[in-house]
């Protein structure tokens, strides 16, 4: 980029500024490293960034490599969507909170689900006492399904759901309740989760082994594909493996990974590439150290792009863009000093915005407590509405563009990601590496590594080793789940079981084991399940029946 | 020679959040206890099973789900039943202090939530078995 006697120019003046001030600096020996332990320089400088092409490397928004973002004109087109992860006790409840939520101005929703429901399991099954409607919201048939839904429009606003080891049954409601409000499924824009190769390695709600659950998402790939082109059928997430432990870089590069295998699980089945590409979405984390977060999701965009273009061939641009959602870090808040967590969350929120995201869910402040009452989730929505319309950040593209630091940073990711890409293929792949541990073992040492730092205050958490409160009353309002949300549940299927016509189920249900035991795409049937009202229990139990259950090594 | 005190770790129910569970397992690892980690969705019974068949000395639950007063209580019983009192039940996740009193009360033993450094919990665990294992030396 430079002119070389600019940067031997530049390299000696910088020697010469170090030595100058070498005396007068207290911490010259001392590391400097982000939150995942890359080690970060005192200064960057037009050397950090000399071997850049700018056209090769960083290029204008919405061209490839997409470094600078996914669309030309980015946030002054149109703003992120603001989608509050939300979902708690019963559907009416919840589905209350949705309208709170929408009132409050935010313009996407997101539905989360509690453990039984995520697992699998009806409200009535012996697993699921004591976590009904806990975690997030019941839903065991098509009809809570209407009732979270009740009044919201599900062709004017796009809604994404948590939900992966059950994933294609949800879609199933989701789709039949959409086609019960008399939506097209054409125009239907949302996301579902269903991103099962994170759940072996992080998040943990699996139900099936994974070569099944690769086939489900291979379901529900063609069918999507096929009827619902407006719809992201799988969002490749980084947000729980991070959680988990993992540094920034391996947040990076297994997700990317994951997104790679089901590029390759789609080319196998037969289909074209740039058939189901454009529709892969993707999730990540935004963590607490700014500029680390910020170089990895440009980094994000610039891998995805290239390796679709240059390894896959896609030849769709539709197929090279990494959209994707953001929440930001739910680890990094705390217990202690609750109100610290809503500036967490802000910096994690600014964070995701300079890095391009297309979506953001922002972390209430009492999440480190119980589910968010109504005002902690509203500071948390104001949150990203102060960044939006008052910070001036969104008033032009990739504002960091070009900054020595935030360059040299997004390639060091970039490098250190494929790095890993090596090490995954040359043990065997993604799937692979999930059976022998390889990514659950790298998850586990990176959070104990952090855990033995913070216990040695080599890293600091406010409130946690340092500037703690002894003593401390909180005192703030905690959600909690009334202990009628079970009750009421357990009530609301027996009434399903008795109004809906059993024999259809019955019938329903042998169709979608037998389309299972053989290659026939099972979302067609499950829609029929789930349209004559089988419990997500019933379908679960068959799907299992020809799959069996996955069970994993105890790791650590 | 010291016998090494023997801890199983555990997550009952449908949780599967266990970086804090593994972090400790670790840590106590590298402090010298011996560690069976059992893994996710455990049932109580298969708990307390393991801790039976393994002679452990603690019996450690992970939860965060906020099922914690369904399965605590549910451990204390069955280790009643397999005459297996003298087992220290200890654990952590989201529980609120009220949640935690109540538990005490039932026989539960300490029970350590967000930001609690492993180190306390090891300390823990070397202090509450001291007296048990001083009982095994008689024989």
């Amino acid at each position: 980029m430079a002119e070389k006697s600019f940067l031997d120019e530049v390299k000696k003046e910088r020697r010469q500024w170090e030595e100058k001030h070498s005396t007068k600096n207290n911490n010259k020996d001392k590391k400097f490293t982000t939150i995942s332990g890359m080690e970060i320089k005192n200064l960057y400088t037009p050397i950090d960034t000399a071997d850049i092409n700018y056209f090769r490397d960083i290029n204008f928004p919405g061209e490839y490599p997409y470094t600078r973002g996914i669309r030309p004109t980015m946030y002054r087109g149109r703003m992120w969507t603001m989608r509050q992860f939300s979902g708690f006790a019963t559907p009416r409840l919840t589905n209350e909170r949705y309208k709170f939520l929408l009132e409050r101005g935010q313009t996407g929703l997101s539905v989360a689900y509690d453990m039984p429901t995520l697992m699998g399991y009806d409200s009535d099954h012996p697993f699921s006492k004591g976590e009904v409607g806990i975690c997030g919201v019941a839903v065991d048939s098509l009809k809570d399904m209407e009732i979270l839904f009740d009044g919201i429009s599900l062709k004017d606003i796009s809604t994404s759901m948590t939900i992966n080891g059950p994933a294609p049954i949800i879609f199933a409601f989701y789709v039949a309740c959409a086609e019960k409000q008399k939506a097209s499924l054409q125009n239907l824009r949302g996301t579902c989760q269903t991103d099962i190769l994170k759940e072996y390695m992080a998040q943990k709600e699996w139900i099936f082994p994974p070569q099944p659950s690769m086939r489900l998402i291979v379901d529900m790939m063609k069918f999507c594909t096929q009827h619902m082109p407006k719809y992201n059928y799988v969002s490749i997430s980084g947000y729980h493996i991070r959680e988990a432990g993992s540094t920034a870089v391996q947040e990076l590069a297994f997700t990317l990974a994951d997104g790679f295998a089901y590029v390759e699980a789609g080319l196998k089945a037969g289909l074209e590439i740039d058939e189901f590409a454009p529709r892969l979405s993707f999730f990540f984390n935004s963590h607490l150290d700014f500029f680390e977060e910020i170089a990895k999701f440009r980094a994000a965009r610039r891998i995805w792009a290239r390796h679709m273009r240059e390894r896959y061939k896609a030849r769709k641009p539709e197929s090279w863009l990494l959209r994707f959602h953001t929440q930001t870090a739910g680890v990094s808040l705390t217990a202690q000093q609750p109100e610290n967590n809503i500036i967490r969350t802000a910096f994690e929120a600014l964070a995701a915005v300079l890095g391009g995201t297309q979506s953001l869910h922002t972390n209430s402040m009492d999440e480190t407590w119980a589910l968010p009452t109504e005002k902690a989730a509203q500071i948390a929505l104001r949150t990203q509405q102060l960044i939006a319309y008052e910070t001036g950040v969104a008033n032009t593209v990739d504002p960091l563009g070009g900054s020595y630091f935030i360059e040299s940073l997004t390639n060091k990711m970039e490098q250190e990601a494929e790095k890993y890409f090596e090490e995954i293929d040359k043990r065997g792949g993604v799937i692979k590496c999930l059976e022998e541990g390889y990514f659950q073992k790298e998850i586990a040492q990176a959070a104990y590594r952090y855990q033995q730092e913070l216990e040695k205050k080599e890293k600091i958490i406010v409130g946690i080793n340092e500037f703690v409160v002894e003593n401390e009353k909180i005192d703030m309002p905690i959600l909690k789940i009334d202990e009628s949300t079970e009750k009421e549940q357990l009530d609301s299927i027996k009434k399903v079981k008795e109004m809906r016509d059993n024999d259809k189920v019955k019938r329903a249900l042998e169709d979608l084991k037998k389309a299972a035991g053989n290659s026939e795409n099972t979302v067609p049937h499950l829609i029929e399940c789930a349209k004559c009202y089988a419990t997500e229990g019933e379908i679960t139990e068959v799907l299992k029946s020809v799959f069996g259950e996955y069970q994993e090594p105890a790791w650590f | 020679m010291e016998k090494k005190i023997r801890v199983l770790l555990a997550k009952p129910g449908l949780d599967g959040h266990d970086r804090g569970v593994k972090v400790i397992a670790a840590a106590m690892r590298d402090a010298g206890l011996e560690v069976i980690y059992l893994g996710l969705r455990q049932t109580p019974e298969m708990v307390v099973e393991a801790a039976v068949q393994e002679d452990v000395d603690a019996v450690g639950l992970s939860i965060l789900s906020g099922a914690h007063m369904t399965l605590f209580p549910q451990t204390v019983e069955l280790l009643k039943q397999k005459r297996a009192g003298h087992i220290i039940l200890f654990g952590g996740g989201i529980i609120p202090q009220e949640d935690m009193d109540k538990l005490e009360k039932l026989g539960v033993g300490k029970l350590f939530g967000p930001g609690t450094t492993t180190g306390e919990i090891i300390e823990y665990i070397k202090s509450a078995t001291k007296g048990r294992r001083k009982e095994e030396a008689i024989f």
